[in-house]
């Protein structure tokens, strides 16, 4: 079981490694969509700031939400994701491992390009370690929801919609408390409770959630 | 249709061979067996449901004397606040029905969730709209950020999530085996929602009136809330299982036990 | 009872009350009657024989 593990982990972030332009793409789309924000309102600091949370983990929501789309579309093109359905090996470990290798990937630049477009929005420099943290833990618990949906829908033509219609309203926890966090932590209130709570509802979408992908790559491969 | 007639085979020799539970589980799980048993025990969700409906609108509309507080519209609760508990307890009823339907594969469970999520996400439309309406005169706005209306929302868009997957899948069973797991994830995430809404509530230190705050119910106002809810219930059951029978027989429309009920019969 | 007039008024909140109620009867409404409608048209549709072959 490890040995499965290790190796499609390794293979993923092989192919990710190969295409490091996705991977770009997918920043430059999140620092877009952050940076053109203050462009639609003004400049004033105060409203900068009182939205900036906000701005980011929207910022965070659409990229993901993008990056869904090709999560298993390689792997069923070339056939792969049959030989996974086929094999004796557990589906929920390849999986897990699946999703590790892409939140490596693509979910650690929020948490690097992160502090840079908060520090444009005028957010202090003490918040941003919190934010980090919030990060850390919320982009991993988008991967995990989001790869469920992204799974059921893998052979229907144009899934981008469809996919956002079924995963936003899943995404409404994240979104509260990763930017509930940020905003106690600019004014100063404790946010150390919310915290703890993006980290159990991480722990659960890691847990629970290869079970649920797996279940839901059968499904949908048979659709 | 081989498989189909194979099924049909199967279950009569169930029935004259053993007896009992088993034999009833899969009489039920045969389609003809259901679709003509359906419309039999319509009837029994539709009068009660017809009877509490009835006393509970006239009861809310007429007896029961006008609050303290809010004058007479708070009568708008009477059918607010049983949508609001249908929306939760139809969907659910579809995570529920979503565990039968991926363990044991009861094709009547995948079924009953394609029929349950309209007849859901409409109630669910019901209980936001009369929480609009309720909320005007009381807020002074159509639309506050009330934790429960919030919660009501985003319920909203997880019915019709369920409803959208269903519609774009093309094969029946793949398109219901989908929804059932989505309904199961659905379900997890609707106290988790729920609760995270609250916080940011509290978080916002907005003055919210609870829908039945400040007035303490007595027996008069509660009873016909009860009947409502107990009412929308079964009316929730009714409509489900006509639903039910009408998705079966266009899932079914080329098979034998079909034609031969609607084309000769 | 007695007074109609003032059982429709609603203490002054008769438009949000009978519009709530309004919407109410038309959801449920809706909810009947489109199956049925439907079911209908299903029924003679295969009667006709619209799915026998295709």
């Amino acid at each position: 079981m490890g040995r499965v593990f290790w190796a499609v982990f390794r293979r993923d972030l092989a192919i990710a490694g190969r295409q490091r332009g996705v991977l770009v793409h997918q920043l430059l789309f999140f620092v877009l969509v952050v940076a053109l924000f203050p462009l639609g309102t003004n400049t004033d600091q105060a409203v900068l700031l009182a939205v900036a949370p906000a701005v980011l983990w929207m910022g965070v929501l659409l990229s993901v939400l993008l990056s869904l789309n090709g999560l298993f579309q390689t792997d069923h093109e070339d056939g792969t994701l049959a030989q996974y359905l086929l094999s004796s090996e557990p589906l929920a470990v390849i999986a897990l491992a699946k999703m590790i290798a892409h939140w490596l990937a693509s979910g650690a630049l929020f948490v690097v390009a992160g502090p840079v477009l908060m520090l444009m929005l005028g957010v202090p420099l003490d918040v941003l370690p919190v934010m980090m943290l919030t990060l850390g833990l919320g982009t991993p618990t988008l991967v995990f929801i989001g790869a469920i949906a992204a799974a059921l829908t893998l052979r229907l033509p144009r899934a981008g919609l469809l996919l956002g219609l079924l995963v936003f309203p899943l995404y409404v926890p994240v979104l509260i408390f990763g930017s509930g966090v940020i905003r106690g932590a600019i004014v100063g209130l404790p946010y150390a409770g919310a915290v703890y709570v993006m980290a159990a509802l991480c722990v659960l979408a890691i847990t629970l959630g290869p079970w649920a992908i797996a279940a839901a790559l059968r499904i949908g491969f048979d659709a | 249709m081989h498989v189909r007639l194979g099924h049909d085979e199967k279950t009569v020799v169930s029935l004259t061979m053993d007896k009992g539970v088993k034999q009833r589980f899969h009489r039920l799980g045969s389609s003809p067996y259901f679709y003509d048993a359906s419309a039999r025990w319509a009837i029994w969700l539709a009068v009660p449901a017809v009877i509490c409906i009835a006393y509970a609108v006239i009861a809310g509309l007429v007896y029961v004397p006008p609050d303290y507080q809010q004058g007479d519209v708070f009568r708008i609760l009477y059918i607010h606040v049983p949508s609001a508990w249908l929306s939760l307890f139809g969907y659910t009823a579809m995570a529920v029905a979503g565990v039968v339907a991926l363990v044991w594969r009861l094709k009547l469970a995948e079924i009953f969730i394609a029929a349950a999520a309209p007849v859901g996400a409409s109630f669910t439309f019901l209980a936001l709209v009369t929480g609009a309406i309720w909320g005007e005169p009381t807020w002074g706005t159509y639309w506050v950020w009330d934790a429960r209306l919030t919660s009501e929302l985003i319920l909203l868009f997880l019915y019709l999530g369920v409803i959208a997957l269903h519609r774009s899948i093309a094969s029946p069973r793949a398109a219901g085996r989908a929804c059932a797991l989505l309904s199961i994830v659905g379900v997890i995430n609707v106290p988790i929602i729920h609760y995270s809404v609250v916080w940011w509530t509290t978080l916002h230190q907005g003055a919210t009136l609870g829908l039945t705050g400040g007035s303490n119910m007595d027996a008069d106002m509660l009873w016909p809330l009860l009947a409502g809810a107990l009412g929308f219930t079964c009316l929730f059951g009714w409509l489900t299982l006509w639903g039910m029978r009408v998705q079966l027989l266009w899932r079914e429309r080329r098979s034998r036990w079909v034609m031969k009920r609607i084309a000769h019969g | 009872m007695a007074d109609w007039a003032s059982f429709w008024a609603m203490g002054g909140y008769a438009s949000y009350v009978w519009s709530a109620y309004g919407i109410a009867a038309a959801v449920i409404t809706l909810n009947v009657v489109l199956p049925v409608w439907y079911h209908r048209g299903l029924k003679r549709r295969i009667r006709r024989g619209a799915f026998i072959d295709d």
